[in-house]
């Protein structure tokens, strides 16, 4: 199956794909992030492979590893062919300013919350979202929690147990 | 005379008995009608995910109980084998049937549980109390395995946390008598109940190819006729060797997935009659120096099992720089953990992929242009819990 997916890429979107790499049997494709929107769409309508179903959205922070040098940030979009059962990644790296990619909505309903989620909790922004505010955490909190920078033992809100600044982030 | 359509705000929550926990959705109604529906959580977020970055593989294990506390074995399964794909080892094969056996009977206590309050929130009172009853009989498995009834962490890395008490032959095949003559019994009581049909039939609609676009999982999409469930689709920890059927529904309406989920505690129960007849003999945990904790006994008498253990507790073990993903069938869902290991001793990342927050999603396709009453339907029978949707 991964096969056929590196085929349809290489001969639909070939200057997209960055690199590919199979970790315990899972394929993950690298992609360029301004193509996101058309390949999984691409792959969508395909009708040999119909990949139908986004089973998830999330994010990663790199901060201080050496894979920060691809970007800081990198978003995996986990997809599922339900006609034969295989699932494989799709991987975009974003940098540390201002991290933005197109939003996949317009494909699915279900990534409304799954990207605002992304929003809340990383920070990274998506472009043409319907309603892209906070989800999880309250609306006075700054920052964004799952960044390896946002201090762990540290609560912002005016009731917690310390208002003092915050402590040194320690990973 | 003209009429002047005016629309009305209603906030439903998050201090209401009917939606499970802190769930608060603002209601637009016109009339009767409900116009928009808008879903606000985030009351009961802890921040699980980031605290199980900041701990050792072994040690992130006890979050996860808490995320869906209606089933915190699936959860312990599901985080375990995550971990146990990252570190590319072999568990033992009695382990793996016990797992199965512990992950079924959690999906009877977590549809117990949904039974019980789904009817009570249609007015059914009395059923509350027979599924809780059922329910007990589990909760007493749980108790004699790992000593406690709900946070059990009885499943962990590599194996379980102890071995097998020894009548826990007798107290599941107490469980699988008990539970078979409770379906029947909610059957009489639901199944041909005019009021509950009424209240559940076409009621919450949502097709297939909607439940595909909102990337529904569990009885939510099965209700709606796509065949699909991972432990047939990508089968996990021994699924392959048990025969089983998966129920669909037609409709994908309320009563769909009450039947789905009757039919799947029923299949629960073949599974769990298998995996106790054919027991395998062998360890309860994987020899693995280094990655697995040693059995305690050995602690106790052996320098070199002493000096592992004192390692694992201390420093915990190193995993491979990259990222595995791995689902399993929750009650609820597809439960999926997506870890990033990155070399050192502590995972980059955890991502749960919660199927009760991707299922709430479609709230407002159930109700939006319904009737105000079916609201409650609505939410229950979508079956979340607000530990797993917030986290």
């Amino acid at each position: 199956m991964e096969d056929k997916i590196r085929e349809f890429l290489n001969s639909r979107f070939a200057d997209a794909l960055i690199k590919e790499d199979n970790f315990r049997d899972q394929q993950s494709f690298h992609i360029k992030p301004e193509c996101l929107v058309d390949i999984c769409q691409a792959l969508m309508d395909d009708a040999d492979l119909k990949i139908k179903y986004l089973s998830d959205i999330t994010s990663l922070d790199w901060l201080g590893h050496e894979q920060e040098k691809d970007g800081r940030f990198e978003v995996v979009y986990n997809l599922y062919s339900l006609d034969h059962r295989y699932r494989f990644f799709i991987k975009v790296r974003l940098p540390d300013d201002k991290p933005r990619i197109q939003s996949l909505t317009s494909l699915w309903s279900g990534a409304n919350w799954m990207e605002r989620e992304v929003y809340d909790l990383m920070g990274i922004e998506f472009e043409g979202h319907p309603d892209l505010t906070k989800i999880l955490t309250p609306d006075e909190l700054e920052g964004y929690p799952l960044r390896k920078d946002f201090p762990l033992t540290w609560e912002q809100p005016a009731f917690s147990w310390n208002k003092d600044d915050p402590p040194e982030v320690v990973k | 005379m003209t009429t002047v359509s005016k629309t009305v705000e209603l906030n439903m929550g998050p201090q209401h008995p009917s939606t499970h926990g802190v769930l608060r959705v603002v209601l637009e109604l016109d009339g009767e009608r409900v116009v928009k529906a808008t879903p606000v959580i985030g009351y009961l977020h802890t921040g699980i995910e980031k605290t199980m970055e900041s701990k050792l593989y072994y040690k992130a294990l006890p979050a996860t109980d808490r995320m869906d506390y209606l089933s915190p074995m699936s959860n312990n399964l599901g985080f375990c084998l995550a971990v146990e794909k990252l570190m590319d080892i072999e568990i033992p094969e009695k382990v793996k049937w016990v797992r199965v056996c512990l992950a079924e009977l959690t999906r009877i206590k977590s549809h117990l549980a949904w039974v019980g309050t789904h009817a009570l929130d249609l007015g059914a009172m009395s059923m509350l109390l027979y599924a809780f009853r059922e329910r007990e009989s589990i909760i007493d498995v749980y108790e004699a395995c790992s000593g406690q009834r709900m946070m059990s962490s009885y499943i962990r890395i590599g194996g379980l946390a102890q071995e097998l008490p020894e009548d826990f032959d007798k107290l599941v095949r107490k469980v699988i008598k008990q539970v078979a003559q409770g379906i029947k019994d909610y059957e009489d009581l639901l199944t041909n109940n005019e009021i509950f049909i009424n209240r559940t039939k076409n009621v919450a609609v949502i097709s297939a190819a909607d439940a595909l676009d909102y990337s529904l999982s569990g009885p939510m999409l099965r209700g709606s006729g796509v065949n699909y469930d991972v432990r047939k689709a990508n089968p996990y920890s021994g699924y392959e060797y048990f025969d089983f059927e998966i129920p669909l529904g037609k409709n994908g309406d309320a009563y769909d997935r009450y039947l789905i989920r009757l039919e799947e505690m029923r299949q629960s129960l073949r599974i769990i009659q298998q995996t106790i007849d054919g027991m395998p003999e062998g360890p309860y945990r994987a020899h693995l120096p280094g990655i697995v904790l040693p059995p305690k006994e050995d602690v106790l008498y052996k320098m070199e099992s002493m000096i592992f253990h004192f390692k694992i507790i201390t420093e915990g073990f190193k995993a491979p720089c990259g990222g595995v993903y791995q689902a399993i069938e929750a009650p609820k869902g597809e439960l999926g953990f997506y870890i990033q290991g990155d070399g050192t001793n502590k995972p980059n990342r955890v991502r749960v992929r919660p199927p009760s927050f991707i299922n709430l999603a479609s709230l407002p396709k159930l109700v939006e242009g319904r009737l105000f009453s079916d609201v409650v339907c609505a939410i229950g029978s979508i079956d979340i819990v607000l530990g797993e949707v917030d986290r």
